[in-house]
């Protein structure tokens, strides 16, 4: 795809550190449109929905801009980070907040077995979809978190911190990732021109 | 396996990197966001700027550099030094911080940590301690190790933990300065008490103090400014010391 006249949208609806997102693609050669308006999400190419803080709020957040029944309908590529992708998922323990249910799977909060939050790199492997071509077997991600996708059928990369959870998942044209791509080197770079590349 | 992670810390001030010798003579040690590219690009894990001038001048630069810092490195970055309000914090990670480091303005007021933790999320709340070991009790200072204070640093430091803070960055001011090593046995009780991660900071000279740091001290991360600034230490190298000592590094 034309980098040039590629529409990329980052989802803008108060939550998350989109600057480090918008200027990753920007070093990819990609202008991203920040925007909350249903048209311009409506005729995006790719769509990616960033979100960092807490559940329950973040989810208000996007119903009080209409955005919760808009996105589960969307049809083109989409990509989750972090708490975005959180979100696409059934149900959080966070706030015991109702998600979007794009992926069949529920979010859990990490035993106190291990400190939480999961702060730093760690590997993810059993990777699974083109978002991951040439993309090696147990790359380090950064990864920041409380909670954590269970493994499921839609888990498209595995990750081990107190046990094995999912830390990206696919269904159809929607993508979730766990980890921080613009903020993982250069291979978080290559995931997010993957993802541009779709 | 997370990693243990590798963080140079640019003391900033007037746009300008700097690092204190116990926090007093300070010497230049280039351009920031140059350093900040050559460390990303050498295997740094994360990296720090605490603007040392803020507590006392002021410091409206900062914002301008985070921007840049943003703009052109690809590895998570903490920002630190007199944020005082949720505007600052707000202001901050639009500017494309990852998470902040407060000090001072969360001992005067420590609701300060419920508020920023509830708004922002924990993720990106540091909270910064510098203490000092007097009369066998680790005491915690503030403004750069000048002023005393009434808290115990372990008691402080689980205060901050209740309060919402997502990570601690310990300073120790007997080491901080001295490169000679960090300090392990403080570190090794905080980590046990807390169930967040901890940074070391105070003391890094050579690649053994990382190894204990992480060995002894079960930090979670360790710290230091002029060993890397001055190149007595590369990053890469000190990373593969570490894997050959069975520490978990990202290479």
């Amino acid at each position: 795809m034309n980098k040039k006249t590629l529409k990329l949208v980052i989802i803008d609806y108060g939550a998350g550190n989109i600057k480090s997102i918008q200027f990753a693609l920007k070093r990819l050669g990609v202008e991203a449109l920040l925007s909350n308006k249903p048209t311009e999400i409506l005729t995006a190419d790719k769509i990616i929905f960033p979100g960092v803080g807490e559940a329950s709020s973040a989810m208000n957040m996007l119903k009080k801009k209409g955005l919760d029944l808009l996105l589960p309908q969307l049809k083109q590529p989409v990509l989750g980070i972090c708490l975005g992708m959180q979100l696409l998922c059934n149900h959080t323990e966070e706030g015991n907040t109702k998600g979007l249910g794009v992926f069949d799977v529920s979010i859990k909060r990490f035993s106190n077995q291990v400190k939480v939050p999961q702060m730093g790199w760690n590997t993810i492997t059993n990777l699974k979809s083109k978002l991951f071509n040439g993309i090696s077997e147990n790359e380090y991600m950064y990864l920041v978190h409380s909670y954590y996708a269970e493994n499921c059928k839609d888990a498209i990369a595995l990750t081990q911190y107190s046990l094995v959870y999912a830390s990206a998942l696919q269904k159809n044209n929607f993508y979730g990732v766990q980890f921080h791509p613009e903020k993982s080197s250069l291979a978080g770079e290559k995931i997010l021109k993957n993802f541009i590349e779709l | 396996m997370l990693t243990k992670r590798i963080i140079p810390c640019l003391d900033i001030k007037n746009g300008r990197t700097v690092k204190g010798v116990n926090f007093i003579d300070l010497k230049d040690a280039g351009d920031p966001v140059a350093l900040a590219k050559l460390y990303a690009e050498n295997g740094a894990d994360e990296l720090v700027f605490l603007d040392i001038s803020a507590t006392v001048e002021g410091r409206k630069t900062i914002f301008e550099l985070v921007l840049q810092v943003a703009e052109q490195i690809n590895i998570p970055f903490t920002v630190g030094g007199g944020i005082t309000s949720i505007d600052d914090v707000a202001k901050l990670l639009k500017c494309g911080a990852d998470k902040v480091s407060l000090n001072s303005s969360v001992i005067k007021r420590p609701d300060l940590i419920n508020e920023l933790a509830a708004k922002f999320g924990s993720q990106c709340i540091v909270v910064a301690i510098d203490a000092k070991l007097i009369d066998g009790q680790w005491m915690v200072h503030l403004a750069g190790g000048r002023i005393p204070t009434k808290w115990n640093l372990f008691h402080w430091a689980k205060e901050a933990e209740n309060r919402g803070a997502g990570e601690i960055l310990f300073t120790s001011m007997n080491n901080d300065g001295t490169k000679k090593g960090f300090a392990n046995n403080a570190l090794k009780k905080l980590s046990e008490e807390l169930n967040i991660p901890i940074i070391a900071s105070g003391g890094a000279g050579n690649p053994q103090h990382f190894i204990d740091a992480f060995q002894k001290g079960k930090a979670d991360a360790a710290l230091a400014a002029s060993v890397f600034h001055f190149g007595e230490i590369d990053i890469l190298d000190l990373k593969k010391e570490l894997k050959k000592n069975n520490i978990e590094v990202r290479l």
